[in-house]
């Protein structure tokens, strides 16, 4: 009969463990076991995306639609190409959507805002979006503004 | 190969750090008798059963039983020949969380394949042997130190072992203990026709069942034979050991200065 | 100056041969695979190690997080980014916190119960006999210990962060007043399945196979006195917190050692 409680109870703790790992999965992390988890790839260059993070999340009108999947750099033209995870199939956004490097806040995290278009060809997976504005470098800025200043 | 021995020790040396335990032991253990070790305390006598069961290797000599050479054998060997063995422990190592009737079944749940209606039977012959067969659903720790050590003989002797060794076996118990405990050991050796090697330095329990003593000091063999040879030893050391004089050849004091002029040195 | 360098050399060979010993320990208890016969032993050891850790292990869970949320809430309130302590309150869980205050819980709960079951086991001589009975106490005794214990702790871990995420939400929701739709998207946008919850497991079955280890060697290598029983048990404790510390820097270098 003893024995039989501790059965239980070992049991009851293996499927809570489990139910637990399995919670995490799904609740924490957000991943959806339901359909749309299909997603496209799009790439942009931006010529700086100082601070910019895989993982970063990527919006259009303050709404996460995907997230930075990953940064490579192009040496010959001296440029970023970041490639975008977009949820969905494609064929949304129109062709002229264009690129920019934000920052959440004062300090916080970079992440890359996107700006539709008006264009009826859309993108797929494997375009490039060619507007892009890259990362305003606090630095760049008071380079800008003290030259500017001193030609003044 | 001597067939009337069952345990055959040659020139057996063990050393444990600098201390030298054994120097060049023999002895043999006929079969279907009842032999006894015994020595001062420290002598190794505990040491002796588990080189006999292979858990501790010599540094040299030759342990023979039932004709094997217990060095020479393998883990799977080793274990086959344990099965043939029974050992009751000093300190009777009952398995604290099983129950009496579970810690007799253990050796044959381990090593038989029986269907449970007959390691019931098995467990409650072997118990009842004790006296104990009431005492079944009791948990080691509720039992007394004779009867502890009377469930570990049931256990000991579950398999049926053609080998049964005792470890001190009559340590520390009250004298009704003992004396159910010496009319076992004799009862059993006799029943199971086992040979039995008891350990120990309880003179006149061993003295009263075994048929033949060996005395070990030093590492060597000093004295055997049958008991009442022993008591007209010629050598007094073993006369005082036998009688259990305090003072002898043996002597009382640690060895040390003359009593008066370690007093007096203090003194000045 | 001679006798002390001897004593040093002495003592580091004292060192090396119990790593030598443990390391034989272990290899001789994993090499002997779990038979059959021995799930009923490693479920009995499941439920002491893991069922009876759990205790602990939740009011700790429950405590910590609602102490990180706290934290998180009074600091994070400053920059107006309250959102972000569930974000916070879990990948510190995930990544760290979980693994780590698990697995000391269980060297202190379960690691000493082990080292201190096994140690009595030996001084009482129950593992001679159960040798001279022909059974292997590296298969019946050891072996379904350190299973049990590989098992439970992962297990233990899950358990404790999602009670502590719990807890924290508790705070930072029910008591702060904080958005509850906020602290878990905040949570689900941030959390990686692999990143975070991948590699806090694998920490944790790292943690668990050093406790075990170390548990079930100090016990089978316990000098068989009630003192011996006594030391090991507080080396267990006191070498696998260690332990745990030092790998749990040296995997996160290695884990998480990109993000510079």
């Amino acid at each position: 009969m003893r024995m039989r409680t501790v059965e239980i109870s070992t049991g009851a703790f293996v499927l809570a463990g489990t139910l637990a790992l399995i919670f995490l999965a799904v609740r924490v992390s957000g991943v959806n076991l339901a359909a749309d988890r299909s997603s496209y790839t799009v790439t942009a260059r931006f010529d700086d995306v100082a601070g910019l993070q895989t993982r970063a999340k990527v919006s259009i009108a303050g709404v996460t639609v995907g997230r930075v999947a990953a940064i490579d750099v192009d040496l010959e033209y001296g440029e970023a190409i970041v490639s975008m995870e977009l949820k969905g199939s494609g064929g949304v956004l129109s062709m002229d959507t264009g690129a920019q490097i934000l920052t959440e806040g004062i300090l916080g995290a970079r992440y890359i805002n996107l700006l539709p278009g008006a264009d009826e060809e859309t993108l797929s997976d494997g375009d490039e979006i060619e507007q892009t504005q890259g990362a305003m470098v606090l630095e760049n800025l008071i380079g800008d503004l003290v030259t500017r200043l001193g030609a003044s | 190969m001597d067939d009337t021995n069952l345990i055959e020790i040659e020139d057996l040396y063990f050393q444990r750090g600098d201390r030298v335990v054994f120097d060049g032991l023999s002895l043999t253990v006929p079969r279907g008798k009842i032999t006894a070790i015994m020595g001062p305390s420290g002598s190794g006598k505990t040491t002796l059963l588990r080189i006999i069961g292979g858990q501790v290797k010599p540094d040299a000599g030759v342990v023979r039983v039932a004709g094997k050479n217990v060095g020479d054998l393998g883990r799977a060997e080793l274990f086959e020949l344990r099965e043939g063995i029974g050992m009751l422990f000093q300190s009777s190592a009952l398995f604290t969380d099983l129950t009496v009737f579970e810690n007799v079944a253990f050796p044959l749940r381990e090593h038989t394949d029986l269907p449970e209606d007959s390691i019931c039977d098995l467990v409650l012959m072997k118990l009842n042997a004790v006296g104990l067969r009431g005492a079944r659903d009791l948990l080691p720790g509720q039992l007394s130190g004779g009867m502890a050590r009377r469930v570990a003989l049931a256990r000991a002797i579950a398999l049926d072992p053609q080998l049964l060794m005792y470890d001190e076996p009559f340590t520390g118990q009250d004298p009704i203990a003992m004396g159910v405990l010496v009319s076992l050991i004799q009862k059993l050796n006799g029943a199971l026709n086992a040979t039995s090697l008891l350990v120990s330095h309880d003179i006149h329990e061993t003295v009263s069942i075994c048929d033949q003593i060996y005395i070990i000091a030093d590492g060597k063999v000093v004295g055997q034979g049958h008991p009442d040879v022993l008591h007209n030893h010629p050598s007094s050391r073993i006369r005082q050991f036998m009688a259990g004089n305090p003072d002898g050849p043996v002597p009382f004091h640690y060895p040390a200065d003359e009593f008066l002029y370690d007093v007096l040195g203090s003194v000045k | 100056m001679i006798r002390f360098l001897r004593g040093v050399g002495s003592r580091s060979l004292d060192r090396l041969a119990g790593v030598g010993r443990a390391t034989l320990v272990f290899a001789a208890a994993l090499w002997r695979l779990p038979r059959p016969a021995d799930v009923p032993l490693i479920i009995k050891q499941i439920y002491q190690v893991g069922v009876l850790s759990l205790v602990i292990v939740v009011l700790s869970a429950f405590c910590i997080g609602a102490v990180l949320a706290l934290q998180f809430h009074t600091q994070l309130a400053k920059f107006g980014a309250q959102d972000a302590v569930g974000v916070g309150l879990a990948l510190v869980l995930l990544r760290e916190l979980g693994p780590v205050v698990t697995a000391l819980l269980f060297a202190g709960r379960a690691g000493s119960a082990i080292t201190a079951e096994i140690g009595l086991m030996k001084t009482t001589e129950q593992l001679s006999s159960m040798e001279m009975m022909g059974v292997d106490p590296l298969q019946r005794i050891v072996a379904p210990r350190l299973w049990a214990g590989f098992v439970s702790l992962p297990l233990l871990t899950a358990i404790f962060n999602v009670v502590a995420i719990y807890g924290g939400m508790i705070v930072a929701v029910e008591w702060m007043g904080g958005d509850p739709g906020g602290f878990w998207s905040g949570i689900q946008a941030e959390v990686e399945i692999w990143d975070d919850i991948g590699k806090g497991v694998v920490k944790s079955v790292v943690f668990a196979v050093v406790i075990t280890w170390i548990a079930v060697f100090q016990g089978y290598d316990t000098e068989p006195t009630p003192e011996g029983i006594g030391l090991a048990t507080t080396r267990t404790v006191v070498v696998s917190s260690v332990m745990v510390l030092a790998i749990d820097f040296l995997l996160t270098l290695s884990m998480y050692g990109d993000f510079k």
